[in-house]
C-alpha cells in the first residue's frame, strides 16, 4: 500500500479511526505517520497526546504512546526526553490545550529550547467539549462560549502561536504553521522538526491549520472553504524560524 | 468595604441572628413551599437549573473554562445571563477561572464559577487562598468519573477533593443536592452561605444531575423572604486610601509560626461556630428501622426510593441523608444511629462517604454500628438494586462485608 493510503506507522487494527467524518485530525495522523516512516524512527518515538480530540489518537499508531492531561502533554514529553535523550519526543496537542491551558509549558519549553517536537492542532475551538471559543476562533466566530460572535475588542483577537514563539525562539529551533489542505507541506514541515530533534539542534513547533466540521457545523463544501479561505487568511501557511533554510535535503517549499 | 481590620468573628456574631439556613435545615418536606408571584415551573437539563438559581440569587459574573460535565452553564450564562446585566470571561484554565472569581469577588461583585474533575483539582489552589482570607467563592462542581481524565460521565469521587483538596483544614461549605429542585435552592443558597459566613462554597452536583432533564420550580428568593446577604467589595471603597479611610490590605502569608497559627484560630472558631447553622440532612423511615440506608446527592435519592420500596413491602428500613458533607450532620446521625446501630453506606466511590460517616460516628457509637459498604466507583445506582442489598444484609447474607467499610481508612 503507498504511504498516501496508509502510513506504516500507522496502527491497522484501530483503523478506521475514531475522529469524525471530514476531521482534520485524521490529516494531521497521517502527515506525522509519513514523516516518522520516512525517517525510519518508529523505534524511538515517544508520542504523548493531549486531552482534546487528539486523545482519540492514544492507539492510533504503532509507537510507544502515552496520553496525558489536558494540556500537559508539553512538560510529559520533556521531561521523558530530558531523562533519555535518545528517545524522540512528540507532544501532539488542540489549539486548547496547546494555547490556553498549556501555554505557560508551551512559552517555557520554547525558551528552553527543548529538544521535542510540538504539534499544535488548529481547529479555531474547543472541539472535544463541544465547541467553546478558543484562543484561535477567528473574529465573529459564533461558538457556544461566544454565541454573538467572537468579539476583539473584549475578547482579543485569536492568537497566532507560531508567531509568537518565533519571536523569542532560540537559534536553532524550528516554527512552522502547516494546513491539512496540504497534507504532503505539512509532513515535510512535522520531518523537518523531527530532524532538528534528531540532529539536537532545538525545539520544532508545527501548527497543523485543521477542520472540525461538526462544531462548525459545515458541509464539505464550506469546511474547506472556511479552512482554506478564512483561516489561511488569518493564519499564514509558512515556516517562521528553521535552521534547515540553507542546508536543506529536501528543499524550501 | 470588609476590611481587613474588623475581626471576622464580629461579622459572624452580626450575621448569626437572621441565620436562614435553619429554614429548611433538617426540614424533610423542604420541597413544599408557599407559592410566590413570580413562581414558574420548569422542565429543563440541571446545568441550566444552576444558572437559573444564580441569577435568581443576583450573580454578577461566571469565570469559567469549558470542562464536561458543566460546560452548559457556561453555555446557558453566556445567553440569559447579559440580559440581567450578568457577564461572563471564558478564561484559558481552572486555575485562571478561580482566581479570577477570586479577584471580581474582591472587587465586589457577586462571582461564581463552575468545574467537574480534573478541573476541581486545579480549583483546589484558588479554593485554598479563599479559605485563608474568608473569600466567599462559590464553586459549582458537576463530578465526573476520576481520577484523572477518566470520564466525562459522572461519579461521586470528588467528596473528598470538594472538602479537604486544599493545603489546610477543609473550612469549606459543601452542599449534596439530589434532583433539580435542591440544585435550584442549594445554588440560590450557596451564594447566601458564602457572603453571610465568608467560606468557600461547593455546590456538589453530578454528571447526570447537570445532564438530566426533569421538572423544577424557579422562584424569586427575596419574593420568598429569603434576604440575600449583600455582596461587599473587599478592595475599591470609596475614599482616598490611606488618607480618607484604611487601605486594605489583605494576605495570606505569614512569617512564623505563631503568627498562622494566631490567624487560623478566629477562621477555626467562626467555622465552628457556624456549623451547627449550617448543618443539613434528610431522615425518614425512622421508626422500628433495623437499618439506616444512606447516600448523599442522586445516590441519596436512590436510597430514598429503595427504603420506600422496602417499607411497602413491610422491610423495617429507615434513610438518612446529609445535605451537607461539610459540615457533616454528625449529631442527628448519632442520634438515628442511637437506636438502630446497623448502617449501609451507598455510595458512587470507593468509600469517600464511608469516611466522613466514620469520622462523625466516632467514639464508643463506632464499636456499636454494623456499617456495610455499597460501592460502585463511578457508576450510577438504582433503587432496585439498593433494595436487593438490604434485603441481602437483614437475610445475614453480608456478614463477611459487615464493617469491611473500616478497612477501605
Ligand atoms: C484541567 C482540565 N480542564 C478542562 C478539561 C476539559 N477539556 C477536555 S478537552 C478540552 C478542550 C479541547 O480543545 P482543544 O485542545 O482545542 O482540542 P480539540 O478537541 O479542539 O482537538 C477541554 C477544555 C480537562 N480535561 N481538564
Ligand atoms: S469534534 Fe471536530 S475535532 Fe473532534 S473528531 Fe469531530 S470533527 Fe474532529
Ligand atoms: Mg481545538
Amino acid at each position: 500500500m503507498s504511504e498516501l493510503a496508509m502510513p506504516r506507522s500507522w496502527r491497522r487494527e484501530t483503523k478506521p479511526h475514531k475522529f469524525c467524518p471530514g476531521c482534520g485530525h485524521g490529516l494531521v495522523l497521517k502527515a506525522l505517520g509519513m514523516a516518522v516512516d520516512r525517517l525510519e524512527i518508529a523505534e524511538r518515538v515517544l508520542f504523548g497526546c493531549d486531552i482534546g480530540c487528539s486523545l482519540l489518537a492514544w492507539d492510533f499508531f504503532n509507537l510507544d504512546t502515552v496520553q496525558t492531561h489536558h494540556g500537559r502533554t508539553v512538560p510529559f514529553i520533556v521531561g521523558a526526553k530530558r531523562a533519555r535523550p535518545h528517545l524522540i519526543g512528540i507532544a501532539y496537542m488542540g489549539d486548547g490545550g496547546g494555547y490556553a491551558i498549556g501555554v505557560q509549558h508551551l512559552i517555557n519549553a520554547v525558551m528552553r529550547n527543548d529538544r521535542i517536537l510540538v504539534i499544535i492542532v488548529n481547529n479555531t475551538t474547543y472541539a472535544m467539549t463541544g465547541g467553546q471559543m478558543a484562543p484561535t476562533s477567528l473574529p465573529g466566530q459564533k461558538t457556544e462560549t461566544s454565541p454573538g460572535g467572537r468579539e476583539p475588542r473584549t475578547e482579543g483577537y485569536p492568537l497566532r502561536g507560531p508567531e509568537m514563539v518565533a519571536s523569542f525562539a532560540a537559534e536553532g529551533a524550528y516554527i512552522a504553521r502547516g494546513s491539512v489542505s496540504h497534507v504532503q507541506r505539512l509532513a515535510l514541515f512535522l520531518e523537518r522538526g523531527l530532524q532538528n530533534q534528531i540532529q539536537d539542534k532545538g525545539i520544532a513547533v508545527v501548527e497543523a491549520l485543521s477542520t472540525c466540521p461538526t462544531n462548525w457545523r459545515t458541509n464539505a463544501e464550506d469546511t474547506w472553504k472556511y479552512l482554506e479561505k478564512e483561516m489561511a487568511d488569518y493564519y499564514p501557511v509558512r515556516e517562521f524560524v528553521s535552521p534547515w533554510k540553507e542546508n536543506n535535503p529536501r528543499g524550501v517549499n | 468595604m470588609i476590611t481587613n481590620t474588623q475581626t471576622l468573628t464580629v461579622l459572624w456574631s452580626v450575621n448569626k441572628g437572621d441565620n436562614m439556613s435553619n429554614k429548611y435545615g433538617n426540614d424533610t418536606d423542604s420541597n413544599i413551599r408557599p407559592a410566590g408571584h413570580g413562581d414558574r415551573r420548569a422542565f429543563m437539563y440541571g446545568n441550566e437549573v444552576v444558572v437559573r438559581a444564580a441569577l435568581a440569587a443576583k450573580a454578577e459574573f461566571l469565570y469559567g473554562y469549558p470542562i464536561t460535565p458543566q460546560n452548559e452553564i457556561m453555555h446557558y450564562w453566556s445567553r440569559l445571563a447579559p440580559a440581567q446585566g450578568g457577564k461572563f470571561l471564558q478564561t484559558e484554565d481552572e486555575l485562571s477561572a478561580g482566581f479570577a472569581t477570586l479577584g471580581g469577588i474582591m472587587a465586589g461583585a457577586r462571582s461564581f464559577s463552575a468545574t467537574a474533575g480534573p478541573g476541581t483539582v486545579l480549583f483546589q489552589e484558588p479554593l485554598s487562598m479563599a479559605e485563608m482570607m474568608r473569600i466567599p467563592i462559590v464553586l459549582i462542581v458537576q463530578q465526573r468519573g476520576g481520577p484523572s481524565t477518566a470520564t466525562v460521565i459522572y461519579s461521586q469521587q470528588e467528596v473528598f477533593l470538594a472538602i479537604f483538596g486544599g493545603n489546610g483544614e477543609g473550612l469549606r461549605v459543601v452542599y449534596s443536592p439530589g434532583g433539580h429542585q435542591e440544585m435550584y435552592d442549594y445554588t440560590i443558597k450557596a451564594f447566601d452561605t458564602a457572603w453571610r459566613y465568608r467560606f468557600p462554597t461547593l455546590v456538589l452536583g453530578d454528571g447526570y444531575q447537570a445532564k438530566m432533564r426533569e421538572p423544577v420550580v424557579l422562584y424569586d428568593p427575596e419574593e420568598r423572604g429569603m434576604q440575600l446577604q449583600p455582596a461587599v467589595p473587599f478592595v475599591g471603597g470609596e475614599g482616598v486610601p490611606g488618607v480618607e479611610r484604611e487601605p486594605a490590605h489583605w494576605r495570606n502569608a505569614f512569617s512564623v509560626e505563631e503568627e498562622l497559627f494566631e490567624a487560623l484560630q478566629p477562621i477555626i472558631h467562626d467555622f465552628q461556630h457556624a456549623a451547627p447553622f449550617l448543618t443539613e440532612m434528610e431522615a425518614s423511615d425512622l421508626e422500628g428501622a433495623e437499618i439506616i440506608v444512606t447516600g448523599h446527592g442522586i445516590v441519596g435519592r436512590s436510597a430514598r426510593e429503595a427504603v420506600r420500596e422496602l417499607r411497602a413491602g413491610g422491610v423495617p428500613a429507615g434513610f438518612f441523608r446529609p445535605l451537607t458533607l461539610r459540615p457533616f450532620p454528625a449529631k442527628d446521625l448519632k442520634r438515628i444511629l442511637d437506636s438502630c446501630p446497623r448502617l449501609l453506606v451507598v455510595e458512587s466511590a470507593q468509600g469517600q462517604l464511608t469516611k466522613l460517616f466514620r469520622i462523625a460516628i466516632g467514639g464508643e457509637l463506632e464499636h456499636r454500628v454494623e456499617m456495610y459498604p455499597y460501592f460502585r466507583p463511578g457508576l450510577g445506582i438504582t433503587a432496585e438494586e439498593i433494595a436487593r442489598e438490604v434485603r441481602a444484609i437483614l437475610g445475614g447474607e453480608r456478614k463477611e462485608e459487615a464493617r469491611a467499610a473500616v478497612s477501605i481508612l
